[in-house]
């Protein structure tokens, strides 16, 4: 009996501490969203900010925010998952590999604008990238692969050891079975990763004010052409991203309607991650059904 | 998934292709990189954008980071143009002599409150006790009982320096909360009851109160004649012999163009309507010719 | 015959595939361990440099309470108020948010089914994509006025900056854990109720043991958030440098600190290096964190 009133106060408490995370998570996107929808109109989305007058949009900035999110993942995801497989498939169980492990996490915890700074002194000053967006990718890279990484090796660690013996067994290398069966079996749990350090580069603000910039010139939608200078797949531009503008305004904005184009920007911004998320989540899973035995 | 080593090989390949040929395109225009201040980022950016309507061979990149940061950046010679809230002088670190200075702008600052408090002028000599922690209860300067909470703002940054240098006369400030920016230095004073800080003239909105000090209003035109104390320049720093496109753009901010028009509109104050000078070494001279 | 034992000494293609592979994964781990060395060099080097180049005594740093690396004839750098501050939120918040992520990632893999997880999983990973200055607007307009009116004081302090943290971190220890507890091979959940137990019982006894591992990586990064947000803090906690006497009077993180002074002081000078020998502190704590969360895992651990 008493096994049993444990389960229904332990169930209860659960359920009364999701409903707190819930009502929490309501509140705020209800927040952002209710404060901010109201401001977003077509030409909000496409026509671009102004300094200091009313009427000002996002345009730039959200194209900026998706093309500096994909850099990003092109960069640190190849790196993270190959030291992630390192580290879960490869590496011996000694110090090292722990200490290795301590300081990529204890690395995690650096705040923002160190990492900024870093990224200013190395790629913007000494190796004459400038304000571009390859700089901030890359500053953000380094500030991904901490977590990127770990999250990849728990993935991998995930995967029960069948999988690999079956793989072994079959006579497929290593290496083979590590790429074709652990990695593919762990890919939810990738995802989640990815997503997780997708956030952040959406929400990064600090890191990117010494790196990417936080003015965008004017582009020309019509050049497509990834070398010429007002071209908006140049990485070698300054580019503001959505979340750089919000710190913007609402640091030293001073045009008449700064609180109006803040909410509007971050509802949008939000839309736009959960875009993403969902996204990525049905690709994934996509992916995870094609190449896995499961339906 | 499938071939893992390709794809970095790729990645790596591509990113090469790319930073090669960017280092080609990168030289056709003439370009000018200028850093600092946040405060002046507004003004110098919207300056900009319009001066490369009108001179297309030219691209400029204007970026935030602080004042200590574009003067560090500027004397190394990293960017063109730093921008600065501060002289150069004051500056640790920095070696005033090798960097010429370019006033751009004059930039008024007022003490503010938060809107529910019923006062409307302050004397100096209380607007000193409030910051030093000699007065903490807005019934000692005709209030209500109420706490009086202060926002200061960042240790070193151009706005303390100034407010420091008429208000507090060498005497230190109590420890009290520090903001670095004038938006959330407004948000804070606007929902936090008895809060006083300071702010530039371009930042005052109906959602708080500034103040008047000895009865003299923040205004540009008791600015330009000194009634109103609390006031600093803008610069643009620039190395002994700046690029002629990093010239030709100081030139234009200090033209009466934007002078008399963008400056004005961002809530900035000319500075041909001065009728008085700031020295680096804090001395307020009146200027010959003007009246 | 020589041709067979030569075939034989010869490397098999499948052990020259993994030998390729292995190097290009150390490859990988080798360039992270480059950046992570190099970020570490440039921060040891300066934050050392305030002591060794500016003479500044190491014990006023760890015991003095006045800030004021600019002041003149004598600088003060006296960080304790800020390693307090930063202390205090940290771990306030973890203590908050673990109980939250440990019950919200419970609720999605072993109680909701999969309606649960397919709805909540995507919301709480939304919460990471928001800037934290719209966090820190939020916590000003709402938090702030919430705490002043429960609480007391002037509603700025570690308090306040607890509650935006907890908000903040949540997603990334929650989203962490339901991996680590996704992991948990299904034989263990039913091996437990097969053997008569309840759900809380397996839930309890085997599943959260099982995956207390998962959960430490995933509260130490929680924790490494909270102990590098710079904005959200800065506009709640009050950005005071001085030794909070509690939860409501204003206070401030190493980070708070540092992201506002950064931007107004010169490279090399003593007020630069001084912020430097904070984000030296914020690692050296982080690092403390690290190896005790990891101590107590291996005592729970199975």
């Amino acid at each position: 009996m008493n096994a049993k009133k444990a389960d229904k106060i332990a169930t209860a408490i659960i359920y009364i501490l999701v409903g707190i995370v819930v009502l929490i998570l309501v509140a705020l996107l209800g927040f952002i969203l209710i404060s901010g929808l109201p401001h977003v109109t077509w030409s909000f989305l496409t026509s671009p900010a102004s300094a200091f007058s009313a009427g000002g949009g996002i345009g730039d900035q959200l194209f900026n925010s998706f093309y500096l999110l994909i850099l990003t993942l092109i960069i640190s995801f190849p790196i993270s998952l190959g030291a992630g497989i390192y580290l879960a498939e490869y590496a011996k169980k000694n110090w090292l590999t722990d200490a290795i492990r301590i300081t990529i996490e204890v690395l995690s915890s650096l705040p923002s604008v160190v990492v900024g700074l870093f990224g200013f002194l190395l790629f913007v000053v000494q190796f004459k990238l400038g304000f571009s967006i390859i700089s901030g990718a890359i500053a953000l890279t380094f500030f991904n692969l901490p977590l990127l990484t770990r999250n990849i090796e728990n993935s991998l660690n995930g995967v029960s050891n069948l999988q690999r013996e079956a793989g072994l067994s079959l006579g497929l290398s290593r290496w083979k079975t590590v790429t074709k069966v652990v990695v593919p079996a762990a890919l939810p749990g990738i995802l989640t990763g990815i997503i997780l350090s997708a956030g952040r580069v959406f929400g990064e603000a600090a890191a990117l004010i010494f790196t990417a910039g936080q003015s965008a010139p004017m582009l020309n939608y019509a050049n497509w052409n990834p070398l010429s200078g007002d071209s908006p797949l140049n990485i070698f531009r300054p580019a503001e991203t959505l979340a750089v503008h919000i710190w913007k305004i609402n640091t030293e904005g001073i045009m008449p309607d700064a609180s109006q184009v803040s909410a509007g920007a971050s509802a949008v911004l939000v839309v736009a991650v959960l875009i993403f998320n969902l996204g990525a989540r049905f690709a994934g899973n996509y992916i995870y059904r094609k190449i896995t035995a499961s339906k | 998934m499938k071939s893992f080593g390709k794809g970095i090989l790729f990645t790596t390949v591509i990113a090469f292709i790319l930073v090669l040929s960017g280092c080609g395109t990168q030289s056709q225009k003439k370009s000018v990189t200028i850093v600092g201040s946040t405060a002046l980022q507004p003004l110098v950016e919207k300056a900009a954008a319009d001066y490369q309507v009108k001179h297309d061979g030219v691209d400029i990149t204007v970026q935030g980071g602080g004042s200590g940061t574009g003067l560090s950046q500027v004397q190394q010679g990293a960017v063109d143009i730093g921008n600065s809230d501060v002289y150069a002088e004051q500056q640790d670190g920095i070696d005033a002599k090798k960097l010429v200075d370019n006033r751009v702008a004059v930039v008024g600052m007022a003490p503010v409150v938060n809107k529910d408090v019923p006062i409307k002028n302050i004397s100096m000599l209380n607007l000193q006790k409030i910051f030093t922690g000699k007065i903490t209860n807005w019934k000692e300067v005709g209030g209500p009982n109420q706490k009086i909470v202060v926002i200061n703002r960042a240790q070193g940054s151009g706005i303390r320096k100034s407010f420091e240098r008429v208000v507090l006369k060498g005497k230190t400030a109590l420890n009290a909360q520090e903001q670095d920016s004038n938006g959330t230095v407004q948000k804070i004073v606007q929902a936090t009851p008895g809060a006083i800080s300071y702010l530039s003239f371009s930042y005052f909105n109906n959602q708080i109160k500034h103040l008047s000090i000895d009865n003299v209003q923040p205004t540009a035109k008791n600015v330009v004649n000194d009634n109103w104390k609390i006031w600093s320049y803008e610069h643009m720093y620039t190395k002994q012999n700046p690029s002629k496109a990093a010239k030709d753009f100081i030139k234009y901010m200090t033209s009466e163009t934007v002078q008399n028009n963008l400056v004005s509109d961002l809530g900035y104050i000319s500075i041909h309507s001065m009728k008085v000078e700031l020295t680096p070494d804090d001395k307020v001279i009146p200027i010959k010719g003007a009246e | 015959m020589d041709a067979v034992k030569t075939e034989l000494m010869k490397k098999s293609k499948a052990s020259r595939q993994d030998q390729r592979g292995k190097l290009i994964s150390l490859f990988c781990i080798f360039l992270i361990m480059l950046v992570v060395l190099s970020i570490l060099y440039m921060i040891t080097s300066k934050g050392l440099a305030t002591f060794f180049e500016n003479k500044m005594s190491f014990t006023d740093f760890f015991t003095k309470k006045v800030w004021n690396p600019s002041a003149k004839p004598q600088p003060l750098v006296g960080a304790l108020p800020m390693i307090v501050g930063s202390f205090g939120v940290t771990v306030l918040s973890a203590i908050l948010a673990a109980p939250f992520a440990i019950a919200t990632a419970v609720f999605m893999t072993d109680i909701s089914g999969k309606r649960g997880q397919a709805i909540l999983q995507p919301v709480i990973e939304l919460l990471v994509g928001i800037p934290s200055v719209v966090y820190g607007f939020i916590g000003l307009t709402v938090v702030v006025p919430f705490t002043r009116a429960v609480f007391g004081g002037t509603g700025f302090g570690i308090l306040s900056g607890t509650f935006v943290l907890f908000v903040m971190v949540l997603p990334t220890v929650t989203s962490m854990y339901v991996d680590s507890l996704k992991a948990v091979p299904r034989f263990y959940r039913e091996a437990s109720l097969a053997l008569g137990a309840t759900r809380w019982q397996t839930i309890y006894k085997v599943i959260i043991r099982a995956s207390i591992p998962g959960l430490l990586t995933a509260i130490i990064f929680g924790m490494a958030r909270a102990f590098g947000e710079a904005l959200a803090v800065q506009m709640v906690i009050g950005n005071a440098s001085i030794l909070p006497q509690d939860l409501v009077s204003p206070a401030s993180t190493l980070t708070s600190v540092l992201t506002t002074g950064i931007g107004n002081t010169v490279l090399g000078t003593l007020p630069n290096n001084a912020l430097w020998s904070l984000a030296l502190v914020l690692l050296l704590m982080s690092l403390v964190f690290n190896l005790l969360t990891r101590f107590i895992g291996k005592k729970g651990a199975f």
